[in-house]
Formats: structure tokens, C-alpha cells, sequence
């Protein structure tokens, strides 16, 4: 669905010293190569800056690379900018391309006319987004008084109404409350497993990640850090998991062979035992434990997405250091 | 039918602003008003002289008349360009490279306003006065040339107007800059050219090519010399000029979307 092999974009930006410009050159992306096979949901995430929405504007033909090849289902952004968009849904958070005072159908009927969708295939997936994305009462509302929640799931209908083979939303859950947000990450899920939809998302909200995409790509300062399955990078970058337990009475630490860190809490009601991944299980650490001491309850914590991307920019500063 | 979706965005718009009534009739006004206060300044020009450049009040209200009306379709269709700062700056613009249709005839349908409209209807009123008082030899050729005399000059001012706003792909705030050529060449074709200054007159008249919008055409309908010493036949070859503006324009959109698309915003 997406090839993209070495892409470079610089930007010439202009500083000022007094009187006198000077411009110099910033490179945005830095050499990013990566595929998105049909029916993926991959997740691209990076602080800002880090690249991701010059990927993006390059992915959609809205700018052109300085280098590097990109090919957007069959298609060359850059040199057929709008025989993609008749292939591609975009969704940008922070702009809207519905009409301001326009009731919301008014929209829909407009994107229609300009995707030269047929009144049949109209009526149809109109009906759908209408009924998973409970917009029912909305369609008569100018879009100027919906809520921002309501207004994203109107900005999504108006993407899908060619029925897009790939879908790029690029924040599509920022400002959103969490009843929102999860309402559009169930209704992306839905779409990504039953139609196939491919959906290529950025997000500064890792639960969206978590929820919605296998597969997790990382970038910073223009290179691609990390890619690959969420739990393989889980695996990769923090090896170590955490056993947390609460006991009935308050007592030591239960010494168990495995655990490389223990850290207790609440006059010793409460410690978190730290275990190697590759070494030692679950499953063998809590055999061990209940031997020892009296359980009321435990949990197997994992790292949160947040460190694991955390992490992942810490080895990065460390091999850059080290060069 | 899927060609009609240029009409169809019009429409969008119209109902647009019909959803602020009250300050769509005031606007209106404003424009009628607008309009008459550079007529009123000719008028009370012709109550000290006689003549301006060789030519009575009735044929400078032509003039006037026939640029007002050109400027006014101008306005109605590229006026919305002036928002292109705007576009670039709240990535609107983005929005529209992402559709598959044209970004200039986009923004041309982006922002109709009627309210333009009332500049259009007192600058014809003042044409139909001008036409019944000047002296005309009435040919087939002559009532042709009338109609057309607007329609050309509207897409002259048009054309100007997107090379001019192509100007924001470089300066954002380029906006003074394209309204200085814009406006001001409007304010200039409401006058017989030949009361410029040679350089002014040559900018004016060739590189942007405002004379062509009135001033020649009328001296063709009145049957005049050009003072200026141009041939009788140049006054019939506005659409010709018009068309030649308007690729040229079209040539300059392109380039500047090219920059845009390749340097970003």
C-alpha cells in the first residue's frame, strides 16, 4: 500500500542577525525507508519536530520530497497529486475540510459531488458512518456549532465516503475527551478489521497505539528509530517486567531466585518484585511466591508505551554520544 | 453532472452567508456606497474642467463604468484570493491540495460574495447613463464590443489578481503588496490613461495590462484617436488580451504552487 525508500526533505530556513538574513538548511526527514503491506494499522509516533507530519504532507502529494521515492498505492504523490486523493482518505486534527456554516450533510453531499461518488455507494456508506458514529441528529447542524468530538467523527465520515483504500489521520484524537476518543478509536478498529481499511496514524496519545495499531513506528530528528510489533519493542528496549504483590500481613520481601529488584511499599504490605522477561516467567516467579508468604492479591505489570518510547530515544542519544 | 461541481461549490457558499443575513445587506450597502463615492469624485473633477486628457465627463464615466464593472466580476470571482495568506497560514491550503480538483478554481468558489454584487449593479447603472449620453456610431460590431468590453476586462483583473496573490507563496504577508496592484490598477483604469506619466502609463498599460480594460475599448466605441498615438484596431482586442493574461496567470499559479509544494509552508 505504501513503499517508501530513503526519503529525505529539507526546509530552508530563514535567521535573521540584525539587518542580515541568512538561511540555512533543516532536514526535516532523514532518510526514512519503510512499507505498509494492504489492511496494516500502523502507528508513527515522535516528539514534535521529529518528522512525522513532513511524512505525512510527503505521503499525501502535498509536498514534494528533496529525495527518495514514494509510492502511495500505486501512485506517485508528488507527480499525481490528484489521482491520489481520489484513492486516499486524509484526516487532519487541527483542520477542518468540512464547511464551516454548512449544515454537516451539506458537506457530505459536496465531498460527493467533488469524489464523483455514485448516489447508490453514497447513500450506502453515508448510512453506515452515520449509524457507528451516532451522527444521526448532527447532519442537520452547522458544522461551526458541533463540539470538537462531534466535528472529528464528521471530518472521518467526509475521508471515507470514496471509500479509500488507505486511511491517514494524522492526530486525529487531539482535544478530544476520553468518551471521543474512545468512540473513534472502536469505530477505526472496526473499519481497519472488517473492511481492511489500511490506517497510517500519528499520535501524540499512545493509548490510541495501544488500542488500534499492531505496529508501532518511531521517528526522531527525521530517521526512523524503531519498527516493528508494539510488544516485540516492548521486549526489545525494556527487558524487564515487574511482579507486584500485596500480602495479608505486613512482612519481608519473599527472596526468590530470578528477581533482580525489590522495592517495598506500605510498612512492607506492598513490593514490587523485578524480573528479567527472557530469564525467568511469570507464571515460575508466582509458584515461587505463594510458597514463601501469604498473597492477597498480585499483578504482572508492563512497561507503559510511554517508557518504551522513552527508552527508545534514550538508546538513540546514547549511540549519537557514542559516535 | 459531476462537472457541475464548481456551480455546486458556489451554491455551498451562497447559503453560506445567507446564514448571516443582516450583515450580508449591510455589506451590500457598503459596496453600492463604495462604488459611488469614486463616481461622486469624478463628478465634482467636471465641475472645475471641461476636459480631462480630451475626453467630456460622460466619456470618462464610461471609462469609469466599464472598469467598475470588470473589477466587480473580478472581485466576485478572485477577490477571495486576498484570503490566501490565511489559507497558508491555518493550512487550509493543505486542505485543498488534498482534493482532486484544481486549487485556483477552488478558492475562486471558496468565498463567492454576493455582497459584490452591489459594486457590479451601480457600475452598470452608471454604464447604461454613460452609453445613452456619448456620442456613439451604433454598429453590430460596436454592441458586440459593449458586452464583451466588461467580461475581458473582468478576466484582465482576474488574471492580475492571481499573479499578484501568488505572491503570498514567497511572502506570507504579501497581502499589501497584491492589493497595491490589484486596487490600485483599478482606480487607475476608471481614467483615460493619457493623463499618466509615461512610465506609469507603460506599467499600467502593457505590463499589467489595465488599459485595456476601458480606456481602449472605449476609445473604439467613441470612435476616437488614441492620443497616445495606438492604432483604432487596438481598442478590439481585449479578449485577445484577456486570454493572454489569463495564461500567463494560469503559467504563474502553477510555478508558485510548485514552490510551495517544494519549499512548504
Amino acid at each position: 500500500m505504501i513503499e517508501v525508500r530513503e526519503l529525505r526533505r529539507e526546509f530552508k530556513v530563514a535567521t535573521s542577525k540584525g539587518l542580515r538574513r541568512n538561511y540555512k538548511t533543516v532536514t526535516a526527514v532523514d532518510g526514512v525507508t519503510f512499507e505498509v503491506q494492504a489492511g496494516e494499522a500502523v502507528g508513527y509516533v515522535g516528539p514534535n519536530g521529529a518528522g512525522k507530519s513532513t511524512t505525512i504532507k510527503m505521503l499525501t502529494g502535498i509536498l514534494v520530497p528533496t529525495s527518495g521515492h514514494i509510492t502511495v498505492d500505486g501512485v506517485d504523490p508528488s507527480r499525481q497529486r490528484r489521482d491520489l486523493a481520489k484513492r486516499i482518505g486524509v484526516v487532519f486534527g487541527q483542520r477542518s475540510q468540512l464547511w464551516w456554516d454548512l449544515p454537516l450533510r451539506d458537506s457530505f453531499d459536496l465531498l460527493r459531488s467533488i469524489y464523483r461518488v455514485s448516489a447508490e455507494d453514497y447513500r450506502k456508506r453515508l448510512d453506515e458512518c452515520v449509524e457507528l458514529l451516532g451522527l444521526q441528529e448532527l447532519l442537520i447542524t452547522p458544522v461551526r456549532q458541533l463540539s470538537l468530538g462531534q466535528r472529528m467523527r464528521g471530518e472521518i465520515t467526509a475521508a471515507l465516503l470514496h471509500a479509500p483504500e488507505l486511511l491517514v489521520l494524522d492526530e486525529p484524537t487531539i482535544g478530544l475527551d476520553l468518551e471521543s476518543k474512545e468512540r473513534l478509536r472502536e469505530f477505526l478498529a472496526d473499519i481497519n478489521t472488517r473492511r481492511g481499511t489500511t490506517l497510517l496514524l500519528t499520535t501524540h496519545d499512545l493509548d490510541d497505539i495501544e488500542r488500534l495499531c499492531p505496529r508501532l513506528m518511531v521517528i526522531d530528528h527525521g530517521r526512523v528509530l524503531a519498527d516493528g510489533p508494539l510488544d516485540e519493542l516492548r521486549a526489545e528496549v525494556t527487558p524487564d517486567r515487574e511482579l507486584v504483590i500485596d500480602l495479608r500481613e505486613p512482612g519481608p520481601a519473599p527472596d526468590v531466585p530470578g528477581v533482580t529488584a525489590v522495592r517495598s511499599e506500605a510498612n512492607g504490605l506492598r513490593h514490587h518484585l523485578t524480573f528479567r522477561r527472557a530469564e525467568t516467567t511469570a507464571a515460575q516467579l508466582i509458584t515461587q511466591v505463594v510458597r514463601q508468604v501469604e498473597v492477597h492479591d498480585l499483578a504482572v505489570v508492563e512497561p507503559e508505551i510511554d517508557d518504551v518510547i522513552r527508552k527508545l530515544y534514550q538508546r538513540q542519544l546514547d549511540q549519537d554520544v557514542r559516535r | 453532472m459531476a462537472d457541475l461541481i464548481y456551480p455546486k461549490l458556489i451554491g455551498a457558499r451562497l447559503r453560506s452567508q445567507l446564514s448571516y443575513r443582516a450583515s450580508f445587506a449591510m455589506d451590500f450597502v457598503t459596496q453600492v456606497l463604495a462604488q459611488g463615492y469614486e463616481l461622486i469624485v469624478i463628478l465634482i473633477l467636471f465641475t472645475q474642467i471641461n476636459a480631462l486628457g480630451g475626453f467630456t465627463k460622460n466619456e470618462v464615466l464610461l471609462m469609469y463604468a466599464f472598469a467598475g464593472a470588470a473589477f466587480g466580476v473580478a472581485d466576485l470571482f478572485a477577490g477571495q484570493l486576498d484570503n490566501l495568506p490565511t489559507y497558508i497560514r491555518t493550512g487550509s491550503f493543505d486542505v485543498l491540495l488534498m482534493r482532486p480538483l484544481g486549487t485556483l478554481p477552488q478558492i475562486m468558489c471558496s468565498d463567492i460574495r454576493l455582497r459584490r454584487i452591489g459594486r457590479i449593479t451601480g457600475a452598470l447603472a452608471v454604464m447604461f447613463y454613460a452609453l445613452a449620453q456619448v456620442p456613439i456610431d451604433w454598429s453590430p460590431a460596436k454592441v458586440v464590443l459593449t458586452i464583451v468590453t466588461p467580461m475581458a476586462g473582468a478576466v484582465i483583473y482576474s488574471a492580475v489578481w492571481v499573479v499578484a496573490c501568488s505572491v503570498c507563496f514567497w511572502i506570507v504577508e504579501g497581502r499589501e503588496f497584491a492589493n497595491a496592484v490589484t486596487y490600485g490598477s483599478n482606480a487607475f483604469t476608471s481614467y483615460p490613461i493619457n493623463v499618466y506619466s509615461r512610465p506609469l502609463r507603460w506599467l499600467m498599460a502593457f505590463i499589467v495590462p489595465g488599459a485595456f480594460v476601458a480606456y481602449y475599448p472605449s476609445l473604439a466605441l467613441l470612435g476616437k484617436q488614441d492620443p497616445l498615438g495606438l492604432p483604432g484596431w487596438v481598442g478590439w482586442t481585449s479578449p485577445l488580451v484577456a486570454a493572454l493574461a489569463a495564461t500567463v496567470a494560469g503559467f504563474v499559479w502553477r510555478f508558485a504552487i510548485r514552490h510551495y509544494r517544494g519549499t512548504g509552508s
